[in-house]
Formats: C-alpha cells, sequence, structure tokens
C-alpha cells in the first residue's frame, strides 16, 4: 500500500517537473530548447580524443575546451554544469549522429563551410575557435616560410582536406612538395621525428600538441607562419530552429564579453554592485537577457561563474595555464590581434 | 607425436629386463640431465646449432627487455608516476597504474566502478559454468542465464535496488567488451543454426531467404553493418522513435556473426551421411526431433575448430564498436591515453591490451581443443 502511495506521489511529482518549464517560460523557447528542458539534459557530441579539447581524465570524466563549451550551454540552460551528457563521435559518424537527433549539437572542431551550411541542413553558432592546416619543421632546417619548403618532404595524412590544401599551396607559389602519406597520426609522428619527412603537417592544434607533449625538446620545432586553410570551427546544430542557434552563439558571445569587461569565475561576484547599465544587464541584475531565451536572466551570470571567460577556458585547457602552452593567436579578442568580438548585449 | 611415449615406455621396459637379467646399467651418460640434454638439445649437429642459436637469441634479447621492463622502468601513479616516466630509460607502466581505471572501465562513474566490476565477475562465472557440458541441459542454462543476466543488467544499468541509474551510453572498458561479446555469441550462436538448417531447407522460400541474408550479410564489412544498426537506422525510424544504440550495436553484431557461422554449421551439417536422416525417418522421427537429437549434435561436434574460428574473432571485433561512439576495452584505453603528461606512452599501454586480448583468446582456444578431445570420447576424431 505504500508503495503504491509512493509510485503516485512519484507520478505526480514528474507530472509537476514536467509542467514547471512550460509555465517559468515567457517567450518561446524553439523546440530543441523545449526537448532539452523536458528530457533533463543536453546530449553533445564530442571527439573521442582531442588533445586539449576533448578528453577523460584518470576517473573517466570528460574535460577540455570543446567539453567547457557544452558545460557552457548545460549551464546557461539549466544552471547546472552537469546535466550533459556526452556521446563520443568520429568524424564520419558527427553528421548522421546530429541530423538523426543522437545529439542535440557537435562540440567538437567542426568547420563551418558553404556546403555544410547550406545542403547538409545544419546551422553554425558563432565560430569559437579560428584554426587552419599549418607546417612543422625542425628549427635545424632554418626555414621560416612555407615558400623556402621548394622540394621538401611532407608528412600528411591520406585523403585529408589538409592534402589538397598543401597542393593547393604547392600550385599557388610554383614550388614541389613531396608527399610522404601516413594514416595514423603516431606512426606520422614518428615518421617526423625521426626524419623520414622535413615537414609535419596538419591542423595547427594537433601540431601544437605533438611539439609540446612528444618532441624531447619543444624548441627544436617551429611551426611556420603561413596557414594553408582557415578552419573556423563552430557548435553545429541542426537547421530549422533559429532560437536554439541564437541561444548557442550568445553563450559563445557571453563568454567573450566577460573576457572584454574583465570578468571572470573569481570576480564575478564583486560585480554585484555595480553600476554600469551594461554589466548590470549582462548578470541579469537588470531583467531582460534571460526572456529573450525563455531561460534565466541569470543565465550569463551562471556561465560566467561556473565556466568562466572566453580567456579562463582557453587558458585551463589549451593556453598558458596547460601543457600545450598555445599561444592565442587568432583566438585572442579584436584589440588584441584576434577575431573575437563580442556584439552588443542590449 | 603419439607415438614417442609409447616408443619410451617400450625402451624404459627393455631397459628393466636387462637389469633383471644381471646385465649392467645404462652408461651415466644416458641419464638424467645429460641425457635430456643429448636427446632434447643435441640431438645432432643441425639441432646443437639450433640450440646455440636459440641460446645466443636469448642472451641478446632477455637483458635489454628486463632493463626495459622492469628494471629502468617507472610504476608509481598520479603526478609522481609522470615525472618518474620523463626521467626513466626503461618502461613506464605508471601509465596503468594511473589509467586502469579507465581502462577497465570507461566512462562508467567512477565511485560505482565496483559495479561493473561484480557485474563483469558474474557474467565470466556464468561463461565458466555454460562451458561445462554436464551444465548443457535447457532446465539449467535457461534459469542461470536469466537470473544471472537480469542481475548483471540491473547492477550496471542501475535504477533498482537504490542503485543509481547509469545510461548504457557511459557503459565502457572491459565489461563492455565482455558483454558484447557474450551477447554476439549466445544470440548469434542458436541463429546460425537456425540459418544453416533454413539454408538446406526444402522449401524455397525459407531457402531462398537464408541464402540472400546470409550472402548480402558477408558481402559488406561489419563496420557497415554497425554504421547502419547505429546511424542509418534511426534516419528511417520516425521522428522521436529512437531505441537504444547499445541495442541495435548488439543485434548487428550477432546477425554478422550468425551469418558468417551459419555457414560453418552448414559445413558440418554437410558431413552427416545421408544414411542416418533416412535411419531417423525410418523410425519415425519427426523434422525437429531428427535434426535436434541426430544431426546438429554430430554437426556441431564436427564443426567446432571452425565454430570456435569465428568466436574468437568475434572478441576480437568487439573494438570495432567505437564506429558507433562507444568506449570499448580498446578504445576507453585510447581515450584515457589523451591527456597531456601520458599521450607518449602508448607503448605499455598497449602491451597491456595486448595480454588481457592474448589470455582472453588463448583460453578460448584451449577450450576449444579440450571440448574436441572430450566430445570424440570413443569416437573417430572428426
Amino acid at each position: 500500500m505504500r508503495n503504491f502511495a509512493g509510485a503516485l506521489g512519484a507520478l505526480a511529482l514528474a507530472g509537476v517537473l514536467h509542467a514547471m518549464p512550460a509555465a517559468a517560460q515567457t517567450h518561446p523557447a524553439g523546440p530543441t530548447v523545449g526537448q532539452i528542458v523536458q528530457r533533463g539534459h543536453l546530449i553533445c557530441g564530442t571527439n573521442v580524443g582531442r588533445q586539449g579539447f576533448s578528453s577523460v581524465d584518470s576517473q573517466g570524466r570528460w574535460w577540455g575546451f570543446d567539453v567547457d563549451f557544452c558545460k557552457a550551454i548545460a549551464v546557461a540552460i539549466f544552471g547546472d554544469a552537469s546535466k550533459v551528457r556526452y556521446v563520443a563521435l568520429s568524424s564520419a559518424q558527427r553528421f548522421p549522429a546530429l541530423q538523426s537527433g543522437e545529439v542535440d549539437i557537435l562540440s567538437r572542431n567542426t568547420t563551418w563551410t558553404l556546403t555544410r551550411d547550406t545542403q547538409n541542413g545544419f546551422d553554425f553558432a558563432i565560430p569559437n575557435f579560428y584554426s587552419g592546416s599549418a607546417l612543422m619543421v625542425p628549427r635545424a632546417l632554418n626555414v621560416t616560410s612555407a615558400r623556402q619548403l621548394d622540394g621538401a618532404t611532407v608528412c600528411v595524412f591520406p585523403g585529408s582536406t589538409t592534402e589538397r590544401y598543401l597542393a593547393d599551396f604547392g600550385r599557388r607559389h610554383n614550388i614541389t612538395f613531396r608527399p610522404v602519406v601516413i594514416e595514423n597520426v603516431r606512426e606520422m609522428t614518428a615518421a617526423y621525428l625521426s626524419g623520414r619527412c622535413d615537414v609535419n603537417t596538419q591542423d595547427a592544434t594537433g601540431l601544437v600538441s605533438i611539439r609540446a607533449l612528444e618532441t624531447p625538446n619543444p624548441n627544436d620545432h617551429v611551426i611556420l607562419p603561413e596557414m594553408l586553410s582557415k578552419e573556423p570551427l563552430a557548435i553545429t546544430m541542426r537547421q530549422g530552429d533559429a532560437q536554439f542557434r541564437d541561444l548557442i552563439s550568445w553563450v559563445v558571445m557571453i563568454t567573450i564579453e566577460g573576457e572584454e569587461q574583465g570578468i571572470t569565475s573569481a570576480n564575478i561576484d564583486n560585480f554585484a554592485n555595480s553600476q554600469d547599465p551594461h554589466v548590470r544587464r549582462l548578470l541579469g541584475l537588470t531583467p531582460g537577457i534571460g526572456r529573450a531565451f525563455g531561460i534565466d536572466d541569470r543565465w550569463a551570470y551562471n556561465v560566467l561563474k561556473q565556466v568562466g571567460n572566453y580567456a579562463e577556458i582557453f587558458d585551463r585547457n589549451v593556453g598558458k595555464d596547460s601543457p600545450l602552452r598555445m599561444e592565442r593567436g587568432l583566438n585572442g579578442l579584436w584589440n588584441q590581434g584576434g577575431l573575437l568580438y563580442s556584439y552588443p548585449i542590449n | 607425436m603419439a607415438a614417442t611415449p609409447g616408443a619410451m615406455a617400450l625402451s624404459a621396459a627393455s631397459a628393466a629386463q636387462a637389469l633383471d637379467q644381471g646385465g649392467r646399467p645404462p652408461p651415466v651418460l644416458e641419464r638424467g640431465v645429460l641425457r635430456w640434454l643429448r636427446t632434447n638439445l643435441f640431438a645432432s649437429w643441425w639441432h646443437a646449432g639450433l640450440t646455440l642459436l636459440g641460446l645466443y637469441v636469448l642472451v641478446a634479447v632477455l637483458p635489454p627487455f628486463w632493463t626495459w621492463a622492469v628494471a629502468g622502468a617507472s610504476f608509481a601513479p598520479g603526478q609522481a608516476g609522470a615525472e618518474a616516466c620523463a626521467r626513466a630509460a626503461g618502461a613506464c607502466w605508471s601509465v596503468i597504474a594511473e589509467k586502469h581505471r579507465v581502462m577497465l572501465f570507461g566512462l562508467y562513474p567512477y565511485e560505482q566502478h565496483w559495479r561493473p566490476l561484480v557485474a563483469m565477475l558474474l557474467w565470466c562465472a556464468l561463461v565458466l559454468a555454460s562451458c561445462v557440458p554436464s551444465m548443457w541441459r535447457p532446465s539449467v542454462l535457461a534459469p542461470l542465464w536469466l537470473a544471472g543476466g537480469a542481475a548483471c543488467l540491473a547492477l550496471m544499468g542501475g535504477g533498482v535496488a537504490g542503485l543509481a541509474p547509469v545510461a548504457n551510453s557511459d557503459w565502457g572498458g572491459l565489461p563492455l567488451t565482455i558483454l558484447l561479446f557474450t551477447g554476439t555469441v549466445l544470440i548469434g550462436l542458436p541463429l546460425a543454426a537456425l540459418m544453416a538448417l533454413g539454408r538446406r531447407s526444402e522449401l524455397p522460400a525459407i531457402s531462398g531467404i537464408m541464402t540472400a541474408l546470409i550472402e548480402l550479410t558477408r558481402g559488406v564489412p561489419l563496420v557497415t553493418v554497425l554504421f547502419v544498426a547505429a546511424v542509418l537506422f534511426p534516419l528511417f525510424m520516425p521522428a522521436g522513435v529512437n531505441f537504444d544504440k547499445l541495442l541495435r550495436a548488439q543485434i548487428g553484431m550477432a546477425i554478422f556473426f550468425a551469418c558468417y557461422e551459419a555457414e560453418v554449421i552448414r559445413g558440418g551439417l554437410q558431413a552427416i551421411p545421408r544414411g542416418q536422416i533416412e535411419a531417423a525417418t525410418s523410425l519415425g522421427l519427426g523434422y525437429w526431433r531428427r535434426t535436434v537429437l541426430i544431426v546438429l549434435p554430430q554437426a556441431l561436434r564436427i564443426a567446432i575448430p571452425g565454430i570456435m574460428n569465428h568466436i574468437i574473432a568475434a572478441f576480437k571485433n568487439t573494438s570495432l564498436v567505437i564506429i558507433i561512439g562507444l568506449l570499448d576495452f580498446l578504445n576507453a584505453t585510447k581515450a584515457s591515453l589523451v591527456d597531456p603528461p601520458w599521450q607518449r606512452y602508448a607503448t605499455e599501454a598497449y602491451l597491456f591490451l595486448a595480454v588481457v586480448y592474448f589470455l582472453v583468446c588463448w583460453a578460448m582456444s584451449q577450450y576449444s581443443q579440450w571440448l574436441e578431445r572430450r566430445l570424440a570420447d570413443g569416437r573417430p576424431a572428426g
């Protein structure tokens, strides 16, 4: 009898919980956010393993730059970074998984391209990482520009976009490369380090992690300034839910805005008495920014408090506080030589 | 091979006979260690040369291996281990000390690791018990597997008896590998027997469908089957209908396994003389009793080596589930290595994996040989 009453109570409670988000909404949140709220967690497609961006720690928990953006979105929706379920996806599987609804978003080094944006039926939030294919050479070769590499042997993944970019670059500058195609990243690193090829080419983030973690002395290797390609990496979602896309773009924007305003997870509570109308709106002290998405007005505060601003996310995962020590470069603020630029929040 | 013990027994008997008749014992050289050396290692110049070569290789390989694997190796976990590894000349076993929990259990919540551990042990006990021929009765195996299997799945999945629920997308490591493997064999073997019988059926509809299914499935790689099960299948379903990814993968793997195994069993079926079937028919046995009592037991016994071949392959095929984003033992290990201080020590981690995979596969092949000998008792060897 007691069990029956308990079950009945649980049912009633579940009903109330289901009804609550709908009641709290002042503005339609879009079908995807609605589904996420009803399900109780965000499903985030991540990379199976990418140094500094998505990896698993010794206790089996996900961490990294891309993972932090999954958390930021969960915080914006639920106020709780733990309400994310991660699905590790290979690059072949990522788009079908997104298309079939197995994941809500991809936060896994996906380049915003014309075809993907139009024919393939995806939408992108504003880019949260600017990368590109780059070239790494041993310092001993005394090479300072990719144009000096005529006749060099280059280690490259077979059939990759990098292979094509390399050929394009050679044709444009009238130099010939001798490609050594190697499928496996470990073998490729070993081939480069043993001198089987003069140049290692792949995504700049990959080169940085190889240089920092696998070379005996990182200073013996130089990543050349030329980028062979542009890779604006952005969080990807299914086309057709503009509000969801807006929300994710603005979560990225808020982390950049936090850095511009000097608001960090450590000092954010010092701004509680700020009289700056802009800051008051941002932190939800003046109501408004949540209503636009149908979520809590304090969402931006929660994101900055629980996950941090862009600089914090970058530095702890891939930047100066991590073993990778990546430079900010293009991923710096617009007024510091980078491409990050937050739009007005009002 | 079989002649050697007999010959030795004979020579021992004749030596004893020689002693009884007051003859002299054999020369000392022909006994004990020296005799053993002479007969086994230095029987001829050719054997002596091979023995010396073998010794030289051992001397050349073992000390450096010892230095690498033991003397110069680092064993400590954690930050200290990473630093020790960077200094150590030898192997970095610290990576296993540090990462073994993720390797073994994948993304399963860390505080709950005892659950997959207990489930895995229970599951292995079930498998071992099922390997004993005297247990092969439906009245024993069926309740055993139903109860044991339900207990294991409840342990892994939670949601009952106060256990926190754990989504099966978070299951991983060795328990997932073993679960997928045993699931494949448990579903796949009976299915394979049915498919093999179906292909030989006299009804053209049944044999046609079975032939088409087997040939189509054998025509594509397992990767494709998994990809269809995991990725394309949901696209065909109406929006919002989405049933479990692990289950889809499991069914895909089982069907793939069954199609290969069906052909092995069909080979066994073809070896049964027609006379036996006719004799059974003349005794008044119907199709099913004839098949279950007369044909299948013999066919399966004949096909054991081939069946076991595919079972062992199925164990290794489980690592392909990475295609659909599940972290089995191999891929949990790969994922655990994407961590700055440990990225360099993949070799040690892969060695650990290789040892585990070898032990499991070796145990299976030993079991298959034992089973063959046991079932061959009193009959000409299959």
